[in-house]
């Protein structure tokens, strides 16, 4: 029997198809916001100078491969890969090198990048720049990998995990549905939502070449109901094509994490500490699908992406097709200025994002938006002492205690906080929000997290 | 009636004897010997339990210097920070042995990012954990090396030794310190050292921990080390390391001259304890007894430091969000 205040607004909640499918524990439904969403996605002028820090996928940095006054093309290797887990970097830009630097990038700390003078806007020209859509997947499987490799591909959805490597599945495992998350559950982010609309065809065939690779037959598309328009097209668009089914989903966050869609799609669950693999089930963003029709068909690496740029006081909420290495200053003036009473500047959506120490951050393969927050918005609340309501307990979406957990965490009980499956956490925040202590929930179970996995990783060397 | 007396007393008694002779029997057999020694020693032991000399609690320090004492029959890397020489001499005189006298250490804190030298751009509101702000950005006044402020060490410190001026924002350590090195584990930074306390209490070090070029260090820090090997060049006796643009002062090998602390150009050196100098037209910047007057005496920032920048920048003062 759920609580007075968990009660859903139903609005979308059901469909043409009666109930939709959420997933199972917890959850919540935040204020949407998406005040983007009819914002096409325009092109961003190119900055004049690109700042591509070297550390921009989950794993190892690349490492550069260019040097101080080299000239460089459009899509030209910058760095290369650092390790298996890694990506290689492409220049977004064409232009001098004009120093490989530490800078400050969306971490807060500052670390080393390649820092391009822009000059004019030369491509390779191996890259098909051509608008026409390319059906035709000639390639097979492994190419398709390798090519994604070459491109630098990484889970453009925010965390940024190398994409090869998903579609490596471990030996003895086998893929057996992919599912593409256009969930966009974050609220006021809007590019998948966007890209659905202008990019469905080419998403579709990103698709197939993922389903491809995967060697898998069925592909589910799940889409949030807060967005029937993109339903509506995507479905549309799937009709001719065998095995891939759109999925509306009822809109609960953090339905885009990707536990949680598996859950909702399939009704499978992952068990603790694994992979989706587990479970048959990779689990792609709608972004990386466009990004990987653009590698293989177009052979075009990852040097832009859209990125929203939003908030309450933002003159024009808009989304931005913008090269990786635009400065966040940028896509701030094009949107009309920074607000004056904006009291945080956050990378990703107010959930899961991260606030930014500077305006010189530049775009990354994982910057999703850029959100603009009024100060009143933006100030914490006291934090007050825990009543035991257990409301972080009952929208936890992974089964957690929160509660219990930072408990541990700030008193340095790891080896509770071990037991307690702090590991299993996906920081979705869903706790903090829900707290009415406002205690800083998540802030002491990222520092769990931390010193958990340190420990963890440390017994493995062992 | 008497009879049930006298059963009962014969029963019990008669089980506890058997009981006794198997107890008996038991102990001598699986008796273990331990050292009379041991329990001396951890007598003599400051019983803080503090784990400063790298065991856990008085008990297996005594542990291991009786077990030491005999295999080795020296008590050679053993030492109780807390107690010192004193109480180093006793164990050593209950388990028969000759102690090095060692010099006594003291917790320095290696920042002064205050919050005058590093003015803040932008604002923290997370919780108040070092090592949680540490994981989430670089720091208040931009320095990525420098002290946050938020008090680890303080919460770390079992004996009183270390408090937040709150003033400059920073930690300051006063005499109670036993250089347990509680607080160097604590800071997930590492800019606080142990270093020889020195004669009365004298002692020079660098005091920034900043790893960068000399000029964002100093663009964020205006008492941040440049790496500009002045005083290494004018140290007589190779004290003096240049690493990563950062001078450090090994204090083995320091003698107190006072010359590094001259030539440096962002009085990133200090000199704690000195009496002030005579004929010099500056303002010795000779301090008292604890770091905290020696903050405060300090002069504040004489160059105004990238404030009017910060707040000219369009973006006002932001807070990180978990």
């Amino acid at each position: 029997m759920p609580a007075r205040h968990l009660k859903r607004r139903t609005k979308h909640n059901s469909g043409k198809m009666g109930i939709l499918k959420t997933f199972a524990l917890g959850g919540i439904h935040p204020e949407e916001n998406k005040l983007s969403s009819d914002a096409p996605i325009e092109r961003l002028a190119l900055p004049g100078q690109a700042i591509v820090p070297l550390g921009q996928n989950l794993g190892v940095p690349s490492k550069p491969v260019v040097k101080r006054g080299d000239l460089v093309k459009v899509g030209q290797l910058l760095a290369e890969t650092g390790g298996f887990i890694s990506a290689n970097i492409h220049a977004p830009v064409s232009g001098k090198v004009a120093k490989i630097d530490n800078v400050i990038d969306g971490t807060g700390y500052k670390r080393p990048g390649v820092i391009i003078e822009v000059d004019g806007d030369e491509w390779l020209d191996e890259i098909d720049r051509s608008d026409e859509l390319n059906t035709e997947i000639s390639l097979d499987g492994k190419e398709i990998i390798d090519k994604i490799k070459t491109a630098g591909l990484v889970g453009m959805g925010g965390a940024t995990f190398p994409t090869y490597v998903k579609l490596m599945p471990p030996p003895g495992k086998k893929a057996e549905y992919l599912i593409i998350n256009g969930v966009e559950c974050e609220p006021y982010l809007t590019s998948d939502h966007r890209l659905m609309l202008e990019k469905g065809p080419e998403i579709l065939v990103g698709t197939r070449i993922l389903m491809k690779a995967l060697n898998v037959e069925k592909a589910v598309i799940g889409i949030e109901n807060n967005k029937p328009d993109a339903i509506n097209h995507m479905q549309e668009l799937a009709k001719s094509l065998d095995g891939i089914t759109v999925q509306p989903l009822k809109v609960q966050y953090p339905q885009g994490g990707e536990k949680q869609l598996i859950k909702a799609v399939l009704n499978r669950e992952v068990p603790s500490g694994k992979l989706p693999i587990e479970v048959g089930c990779v689990v792609q963003n709608v972004g990386t699908a466009f990004a990987v029709y653009e590698a293989v068909q177009k052979n075009k690496p990852l040097i832009e992406r859209v990125v929203t740029v939003t908030g309450m006081a933002v003159k024009k909420p808009s989304n931005f097709l913008a090269r990786i290495g635009t400065p966040i200053g940028q896509l701030i003036e094009a949107a009309e200025g920074l607000p004056e009473d904006t009291g945080k500047i956050i990378g990703g959506g107010p959930m899961m994002g991260k606030a930014l120490t500077s305006l010189e951050v530049p775009v990354v393969k994982g910057s999703s938006g850029i959100l603009l927050m009024k100060k009143e918005e933006a100030s914490r609340k006291p934090e007050g002492p825990c009543i035991r309501c257990a409301r972080c307990t009952s929208v936890c979406p992974m089964g957690l205690e929160p509660f219990l957990l930072s408990r541990v965490s700030k008193l340095g009980k790891f080896d509770m906080a071990e037991n307690e499956k702090i590991m299993d956490c996906i920081e979705c925040g869903s706790c903090q929000y829900t707290c009415p202590a406002s205690i800083p929930l998540l802030d002491y179970l990222r520092l769990g997290k931390n010193k958990v996995g340190a420990i963890m990783r440390s017994r493995g060397r062992n | 009636m008497n009879n049930i007396v006298i059963i009962a007393i014969a029963a019990l008694g008669s089980l506890g004897l058997v009981a006794a002779v198997i107890l008996y029997f038991v102990a001598s057999k699986f008796k273990v010997y331990e050292d009379p020694k041991i329990d001396e020693v951890e007598e003599a032991l400051p019983a803080a339990n503090c784990g400063g000399c790298g065991f856990p609690g008085c008990r297996a320090f005594a542990e291991a210097t009786t077990s030491s004492a005999k295999k080795n029959k020296s008590l050679e890397g053993l030492n109780c920070p807390v107690g010192g020489n004193d109480v180093m001499q006793t164990v050593g005189n209950i388990l028969g042995l000759e102690v090095e006298m060692t010099e006594p250490l003291i917790a320095v804190v290696r920042c002064n990012g205050s919050l005058a030298n590093t003015p803040a751009k932008v604002k923290y509101e997370g919780a108040t954990s070092c090592a949680f702000a540490h994981a989430l950005y670089g720091g208040e006044g931009g320095c990525q090396y420098g002290c946050l402020g938020l008090g680890d060490c303080v919460d770390a410190c079992d004996f009183d030794a270390i408090h937040m001026n709150p003033d400059t924002g920073l930690p300051v350590v006063n005499n109670k310190c036993t250089a347990c090195g509680a607080c160097v584990e604590a800071c997930p930074r590492d800019i606080i050292e142990l270093r020889k306390k020195g004669p009365k209490d004298r002692r020079i070090f660098v005091s920034c921990v900043n790893k960068e070029k000399g000029a964002p260090a100093k663009k964020n820090c205006s008492v941040a080390c440049i790496g500009c090997t002045k005083c290494d060049k004018v140290c007589k006796f190779d004290a003096i390391t240049i690493d990563s643009f950062l001078a450090y002062i090994d204090f083995s090998k320091c003698t107190l001259c006072r010359k590094c602390v001259e030539v440096c150009p962002t009085e990133a050196i200090w000199e704690v304890n000195f009496k002030p100098r005579k004929a010099k037209p500056v303002q010795p910047k000779t301090t008292a007894e604890t770091s905290a007057e020696k903050a405060s005496a300090r002069k504040p920032a004489t160059k105004k430091v990238s404030a009017e920048k910060a707040d000219a920048r369009p973006a006002p003062e932001k807070k990180n969000e978990a």
